[in-house]
Parts: structure tokens; sequence; C-alpha cells
């Protein structure tokens, strides 16, 4: 066995190793922005967005404001430098297609976009002329969440005018994950779908989208589980879902072996779960030997698509 | 209209921005996407949403950052100048859906102010936005 691991352990210093290669790379020639900043496409935006911040449009108000001309609203900065409608042709021997390939090779193949930084030096007047270069600024080390377990990727577009001066900056942050484990039963049957209704359908979609809710009463502010549409504390229907912090102790637990329910492997552990916020929440562990549960171990909550459609809580139980 | 337009002594810490509700209309999230030029099929066509896994087409990620500006110029009116704008993405804008943007200021230092804003949907945040002006 400590073969096998130290050999794990050497293939993912390899991996690292390879990984940060591409930190500080360019991820190609500079891409032109395909117009000058224009009236036209600010109008769009301002339009679709409803900002009427008159500076982007109205020139007699733009020249009484700190800005003394019409300038672009910050944020399009991103929008000028898009390719539009046809793809860019993407190199498959840029840097960036090289690390995706290689992520996709150890199965980190899904991704979602975790954060956007913009800076700006200047506003932007029509005519400015801009061209884009992106870096690969950063890769973290492999890091479990909620999704599943990755890699944060952080690529820097820097924004130049047709000067070469720089009027912009942007942070763009992605995460590369593995989707959390989805195993393959021999019968190759799906897990039992919930009963949803109108009063719980919310709490599967929340999961759905990585986040696991609890009910609040907005009148007494009890915290209830599992969802429903009255109060059961002081009756009002008025409630909204706060997030869980996904951390709990074994309340109680039984493993299950008979009778066998097609897309799920037995034995079965079903645990109660007291989430740390004080309600409670029946779910399986995951990562975790049989040996390992007893009542009182603290556990953190990890959220597990079992499938496309289906993303439910698991119990990780501390060693 | 009139924008009222701030300055740095109409600012202080802890004042909170009028609350801003943004209905999440299907036109809304087409006509920002492409507004941006961003042709991205999850962000106009149901059914190609539906098949990549999303429950519906979702918002993009330039209109959220517009909708930050705007909010904050809504307030701090015409004399703002953005620094910048840092955004956390959290679940997705779906139509049918209301985007409540809410924020509060956080630091005034000489001219320049920090605001934190949150917009949120029934799921949850959407977005939290740390944003630097600077005021006259």
């Amino acid at each position: 066995m400590s073969t096998a691991t130290s050999q794990t352990d050497q293939d993912k210093q390899a991996f690292w190793q390879q990984l940060q290669s591409f930190v500080g790379k360019e991820i190609g020639p500079p891409q032109p922005a395909p117009d000058e900043v224009n009236i036209p496409m600010i109008r769009h935006w301002c339009e679709a967005i409803g900002d009427n911040n008159p500076i982007y449009l109205d020139s007699a108000a733009a020249a009484a404001s700190v800005h003394q001309q019409i300038v672009a609203p910050p944020t399009m900065l991103q929008a000028w430098v898009m390719a539009g409608i046809k793809p860019r042709v993407v190199s498959e021997t840029s840097p960036y297609e090289e690390m995706n390939q290689l992520l996709f090779s150890h199965n980190f193949t899904s991704v979602v976009a975790t954060n956007c930084e913009q800076t700006y030096d200047r506003y932007l007047h029509p005519g400015d002329k801009l061209s884009m270069t992106t870096t690969i600024d950063s890769i973290s080390p492999e890091k479990t969440t909620a999704l599943g377990t990755g890699h944060f990727i952080t690529t820097r577009q820097d924004y130049f005018d047709q000067n070469n001066q720089r009027v912009g900056s942007m942070l763009f942050r992605i995460i590369r994950f593995r989707p959390a484990a989805r195993k393959e039963t021999a019968s190759n049957a799906v897990r039992p779908r919930p009963a949803t209704t109108h009063d719980n359908s919310w709490w599967f979609d929340g999961l759905q989208n990585a986040k696991l809710f609890i009910q609040r009463c907005t009148k007494c502010q009890a915290l209830r589980f599992p969802p429903g549409p009255v109060c059961p504390t002081c009756v009002s229907m008025d409630w909204e879902p706060v997030e869980a912090v996904g951390t709990g102790t074994i309340h109680s637990f039984v493993i299950t072996h008979y009778p066998q329910v097609p897309g799920l492997e037995y034995p079965l552990p079903v645990l109660l779960i007291d989430l740390d916020e004080g309600v409670r929440m029946v779910m399986n562990p995951i990562d975790t030997d049989i040996a390992d549960l007893a009542i009182g171990k603290k556990v953190d909550i990890v959220l597990c698509a079992t499938d496309d459609d289906l993303t439910l809580p698991f119990a990780k139980v501390h060693k | 209209m009139t924008l009222l337009s701030l300055t740095i002594s109409d600012v202080e810490v802890g004042q909170e921005l009028p609350p801003l509700d943004i209905v999440l209309t299907r036109t809304l999230i087409t006509a920002t996407a492409i507004a941006s030029r961003d042709y991205q099929e999850v962000h106009h066509d149901p059914s190609i949403a539906v098949e990549r896994g999303s429950q519906d087409i979702i918002m993009n990620i330039l209109t959220t950052n517009g909708f930050v500006g705007r909010y904050i110029t809504d307030w701090a009116g015409p004399n703002t100048f953005i620094k910048s704008v840092k955004v956390r993405l959290g679940v997705p804008n779906y139509p049918g859906e209301t985007m409540k943007m809410r924020g509060k200021v956080t630091a005034v230092t000489g001219n320049d102010v920090t605001v934190v804003v949150t917009g949120s949907n029934s799921m949850g945040d959407h977005v939290t936005a740390t944003i630097e002006i600077a005021l006259p």
C-alpha cells in the first residue's frame, strides 16, 4: 500500500509541476477590438442595462461632469474586445489549450466561473481603439469545494489603447474540477428521485446550484427542515432560504442491508446529521469507512452530483 | 432625468445605498447578453441551456458587472469615477427571478470610497461585489 501511495504522490507532484509551468504564459497574440469605442454600442448597453447616467450619452451633461466629455461605462471594458457571434479561432498549441488538455486528461472536466475583478486606469472615450492581451496569472493547488475537487485558474487580461497605454485590466477566475463522486453501479441504475413538490423543489434546486439551504421563518426567525410552507413554531407562512455553513455532528445512524434499492450501494449507512445551525437532516456518508462512523462525530457536508439531474448532501465523517 | 451627484462629504461608513430590484425577464437577459457581444447559447437559447445542465438561460457575467456599475452611479451620480469592480459569482440569474441589489459603504479614505454590493435572487446571492470609487 505504501508504495502505491508514494507513486500517487509522485504523480501528483509531477502533475502540479506541469501545471505551474503554464503560469505567466501569454495565451496568444494580442486581440484587437473589432471596433473603436463608439456611441451606438454604448447606447445598446445603456438601454439594455437601464443605465441612465448621462455622462455616457448626453454630451452637455458629460461636459459638465468631472469626466468633461462622453465616456463609455467602465464595466463595458470587456465588451469592446468580445469576438461576437463567430467564435475566435483558438490555436490548439496555445498554452491555455495545452493547460486545459492537461487538466482534462486528469479528469478536471467541468468549469465554473467564480470571480471577475476589473480595474480601470482611465475611462474610455469614443474613438479609443483597444487591444487585449491574456496571461495565465495563477493556478491554485488542488482544492475540494462543494462542486468537486479541482484547481482555480486565474487569467489576467490587460487592455491597451491606440497609444499602447494600459487603460484597464481584468482578473478572471474559474475552477476546473472533477464533478463530485458519481459511482457507477452494477445495474447502472440511477439513484431514486426525490419526491418534489411546490413546497420543497426550491431546496433541491439550491443543491443543483451548489447551495445547501435551510428554511428560516422571517417572522420568528426559527430555522426548520425539511422544507414546508408553514412555520411549526409560529405558523407564519413567510420564510426565506439561508445557506448552511456545511458542518455538523452525527446524531444517530443505521446501516441498511435489505431491501436493496437499485441505484444505491450496500451496506448503506443512513445518518441523522445535526447541522451546526440546529436542524437535522438525513443523508448518506461519502469518503468514509463504516468503521469510522460513531454518534457524536463531526462531519463536513459535501454536495455531490449523483447524476446530471440530482445533487444531494453527503456527510464526510472526520477521522 | 436629473441625477443627484454626491461629493465625498455626502458619504459616510455604514451608509446604505437605496435598494434596486431588477426584474429578470427573458428579454432583459437576452438583450444584455447581445449588447455585450456575448453570443454564448446559454445566454439566449433555452433548449441548449437545458442540454448543458442549466435550468434555463442565465445572465452573462459582463451584464452582472454592468448592473453593479449602474447601481453605484444610480446612487453616487455622474461625478463618480469607478476605479475597480470586483465580483464574486454565486447562483445563476434565471428569467422569472428578481435580482435584489443592496449596498453599503464600508470605507472612506480621502476621496476614495469602498462599497460592498450584493445582488440576490430567490436562491441566494448571485453576486457579491466590492467597488472602489473616487468622488469629488
